[in-house]
């Protein structure tokens, strides 16, 4: 099973069922730990299920790695660990929709893990660049962040974006699974299409037409009864989930054309699209919210370029008008630890707490298929962050952060250094 | 602040003279007819041409009023021509004409003042043809000017303006040991860098210590750590010499003057204490190399740049008189950058050293306040005993210190430049905006008025702006 999940792709896939059968069997390995046998009642605090309104003084029964019960009167099972949360705010954990951590040296330059050169990529899998070990992971917990998904960039075809959580002891572990294929439109993909835009579209319609037509033709190439295909075949093979649309594309595009290109080509071969950037989105918020494609975007981002001269911090509001479910997805140089922060301005820039709350726990969830994430419904995965009051303020902080249901450390090498020069000179 | 006293002659004497920079030194204050007569330094044609923009008066009323100098509380603030004329709990009846805002609910600070920017000469689209913040041509090219790059329709300046910044320092990049020197400007609309020129603020110079300098010139030298620092000695004999030439002339008047070098003219104003020492600087051990490099030739850095380790040494910043300018929560994206805490600012303010929050960002510069909050909570979540003025501080009077302006703004202090922000909440709330800026009492910016939300040359035609609602 866990071999499975480390994979690229789940292999020939003769069609749509098979693939979400050897989907849902990833999903449904359990992590079995005897802590996460155990059971967690978090008792009395402000809980935001996100599934339904606030629940003052509510519980939150957590057991094998899942939320199991939420509610006022909810009982608190014999044996189970009690966590007061009593004046504390209780939330699913947030899910940061474009993140790095984990995924390389902490930021050192060179030292990342999710780039692989060329331009058609699809079958790239940055799982096994996963380092359970990276510093970066207990910061980013200390921003109540308890999932992520990493981007592979670079090219038209990146790869594979893939989610985990921020807990584990093996990069297999810490995957849930891939999640989406990154695509990028824009002019970070024109030297794929030969220098234009037009030719990158061009190209990525080649691949799609070659994949569908090496998916009805494998038998005649294993003969080598085929024409050449534009890329190798496992290339190819690796497109299919997403052409079928049972992955999304996950769309790098910021420019209203480019955001328009990604529509229209959805629209033509029945994609499914989550766009990322979306810099100039609220140009076409409307057309969005018709086909139903959700935006994963940075709040704070306002400084035009040629790729955005429309950039404006009103962007999620004005798509939130238009009915667009948005996600927050905002590179911080603080670190992923910041996008609670991300959300607080995007309720600064307009948008509703609930909504802001949503944009980074339901939506991304939602938009990448991840059914059992993102609330704190009974069923769920058990990804719970207790906070000391309103998690999008500065004044706050996540107190306890449990992952599948099991508490994680919120210990950093940040604090190691602070706790080292707190006098000084430090004690020798 | 007793600066305040010692210098503010030699300021309005600089000012009527025309100069830009005022000496910083107050051992050694160079006569006004040194100024005229010498060729070496800050030569009249480069003077600013900023005026200052009419307003009628204006009384804040019933907001939370944060001065800087210690004190928050429920009152009024009232500016006129440009000062700030009374503030306190009550101020009196207000002259006729007075604009009045009602306050309540919100907060009012003094204007934000950024050490560390590179808005106009790495100006937004981002373009290559843009990118003027680093002369990598050699690792001393103390000879430029970075407001010889700075382009004032930078569409980053009204974005900055909404963040209630009034005041930043524009500096070079930091590829070169010695990278030139710093502009200080006021963020108002302006069609040349001459109208954005603070008039009065003394010229920095940035020097880079680290990675980046021994990574631009690996070819050439330096090339390590060591390398750069006997690069910056190099620089610093050669402008002793060129100064001590010029003293010379200066004095006896004899034969022809010493020809100029515009190299070592910005190091000799260094050494004569009239230019401030902006210094890049990552990690606590080069920090302290600097401070010996600043003993050897007999100046003082004023600040140190990035200092994301000065909490390891932020008693020898204190005894040293060296703020550090740093981040809230940057850190770990170089090696010289890996050991960054949240407590930085926390750290070096409770060692008693002048902390100062920049940004280096033309996407941080707008959200000042929120990285303030940010490393406020985290001192006190770390037990560490942050005030509320201290952290308003690290925004304003403390970056007003380390470029050397803040006898005249950074605080809200009657006599002091009326540079007022009136934010909507408090400016430790995620939630709040600067509602309004007036900038040397000018109405720079009103969030709840489109007519006062500047546009530059490059906005026009793209569209609107966007400053949130």
């Amino acid at each position: 099973m866990n071999a499975l999940r480390l994979e690229s792709r789940p292999g020939p896939v003769a069609g749509r069922g098979r693939w979400q059968a050897l989907a849902v069997a990833g999903m449904v390995v359990l992590w079995s730990t005897a802590a996460q046998a155990q059971t967690v009642a978090i008792t009395g605090g402000n809980v935001f299920p996100v599934s339904g309104p606030k629940i003052e003084g509510g519980n939150v029964i957590i057991t094998g790695g899942r939320v199991v019960a939420v509610g006022r009167n909810v009982p608190v099972p014999a044996g189970a660990r009690v966590i007061d949360a009593t004046g504390k705010w209780v939330t699913p954990g947030l899910i940061h929709a474009n993140a790095s951590a984990g995924a390389g040296v902490g930021g050192l330059g060179g030292l990342g893990e999710s780039r692989k050169q060329g331009d058609i990529n699809p079958s790239f899998n940055l799982t096994a660049g996963l380092d359970p070990e990276a510093i970066t992971i207990p910061v980013v917990r200390t921003g109540g962040v308890t999932s992520g998904i990493v981007v592979p960039d670079g090219g038209l075809l990146a790869g594979a974006a893939v989610a985990l959580d921020y807990h584990g002891d093996r990069a297999d572990q810490m995957a849930i699974r891939s999640v989406a294929l990154s695509l990028n439109l824009g002019a970070g993909s024109r030297g794929a299409g030969g220098g234009s835009r037009a030719g990158a579209i061009a190209r990525l319609k080649r691949l799609i037409a070659d994949a569908v037509e090496y998916d009805r033709r494998r038998l005649e190439y294993r003969r080598a009864a085929t024409q050449a295909y534009s890329a190798p075949v496992e290339e190819l093979d690796a497109l299919l989930p997403a052409i079928r649309g049972q992955l999304p594309f996950y769309v790098s595009a910021n420019r209203k054309m480019d955001i328009q290109n990604a529509i229209r080509l959805a629209a033509e071969h029945r994609l499914r699209l989550v766009i990322l950037g979306g810099v100039e989105a609220w140009k076409v918020a409307a057309d969005l919210a018709r086909a139903g494609i959700p935006v994963a975007l940075e709040p704070n981002k306002d400084i035009p370029d040629f790729e955005g001269l429309g950039a404006r911090l009103d962007n999620i509001a004005l798509l939130r008008e238009a009915g667009v479910k948005t996600i927050i997805a905002q590179g911080d140089p603080g670190g992923e630890r910041s996008l609670r922060y991300a959300a607080g301005n995007a309720v600064r820039n307009g948008i509703s707490w609930d909504d802001a709350l949503k944009s980074v726990t339901q939506w991304p969830a939602e938009a990448f298929g991840l059914t059992d994430y993102g609330t704190l419904a009974p069923g769920k995965v058990a990804n719970v962050v207790i906070w000391s009051g309103d998690p999008f303020e500065f004044s706050s902080a996540a107190e306890t952060v449990l992952i599948r249901g099991v508490e994680t450390s919120l210990r950093t090498r940040e604090h190691e250094l602070r706790d080292r020069y707190r006098t000084l000179p430090p004690p020798r | 602040m007793h600066r305040f006293l010692t210098l503010a002659p030699l300021a309005a004497a600089s000012l009527q003279l025309g100069f830009d920079s005022a000496p910083l030194s107050a051992q050694a204050p160079p006569s006004a007819e040194r100024f005229t007569d010498t060729l070496s330094f800050a030569r009249p044609q480069y003077r600013s041409t900023y005026q200052r923009r009419q307003n009628p008066p204006v009384l804040i009323r019933n907001a939370t009023v944060m001065t800087a100098t210690g004190s928050e509380f429920r009152g009024s603030i009232l500016f006129q021509d440009g000062k700030i004329v009374a503030v306190g709990p009550e101020v009196g009846t207000p002259p006729p004409g007075t604009q009045v805002v009602d306050g309540a609910g919100k907060y009012v600070t003094p204007g934000l003042v950024d050490t560390h920017s590179h808005i106009g000469v790495y100006a937004a689209p981002g373009t290559q043809a843009e990118s003027d913040g680093n002369e990598a041509t050699n690792p001393n090219t103390a000879e430029v000017w970075a407001e010889h790059s700075i382009w004032p329709h930078d569409p980053q300046i009204p974005l900055a303006i909404a963040g209630g910044v009034t005041v930043a320092q524009i500096l070079p990049g930091s590829a070169n040991l010695i990278g030139g020197r710093s502009a200080v400007i006021r963020m108002v609309p302006a069609r040349t860098v001459q109208e954005m020129k603070f008039p009065g603020a003394p010229y920095g110079v940035k020097m880079a210590c680290g990675e980046n300098p021994k990574r631009v010139y690996a070819n050439l030298g330096p090339s390590t750590r060591m390398g750069n620092m006997a690069g910056y000695r190099a620089a610093f004999i050669q402008a002793e010499q060129y100064r001590q030439r010029w003293d010379k002339w200066n004095t006896e008047r004899k034969g022809q003057p010493p020809a100029r070098d515009l190299r070592a003219e910005t190091l000799a104003g260094v050494l004569r204490g009239e230019i401030t020492v902006q210094n890049h600087c990552y990690r606590a051990d080069e920090m302290a190399q600097m401070l010996d490099l600043a003993t050897e030739f007999g100046f003082k850095i004023r600040s140190f740049h990035h200092g994301v380790e000065a909490y390891k040494i932020a008693d020898l910043l204190a005894k040293a008189g060296t703020a550090a300018s740093i981040w809230a929560d940057w850190g770990g994206f170089k090696m010289e950058a890996y050991d960054q805490i949240l407590e930085n600012l926390a750290l070096v303010t409770k060692a008693g050293a002048v902390g100062v929050l920049h940004t280096d960002s033309p996407d941080g510069i707008q959200r000042m306040n929120q990285d303030a909050a940010k490393a406020m909570y985290a001192g006190t979540r770390a037990g560490l005993a942050v005030t509320r003025d201290q952290a308003i501080r690290w925004i304003t009077a403390n970056p007003a210190w380390a470029l050397g302006i803040d006898h005249l703004t950074g605080t809200l202090e009657v006599g002091k430049m009326a540079d007022v922000v009136l934010w909507s909440g408090d400016p430790f709330s995620v939630y709040s905006k600067a509602e309004k800026v007036w900038n040397e009492g000018w109405l720079a910016f009103d969030r709840l008025d489109k007519t006062r939300q500047y546009k530059t040359d490059f906005n026009l035609g793209h569209g609107e702006p966007g400053v949130g609602r």
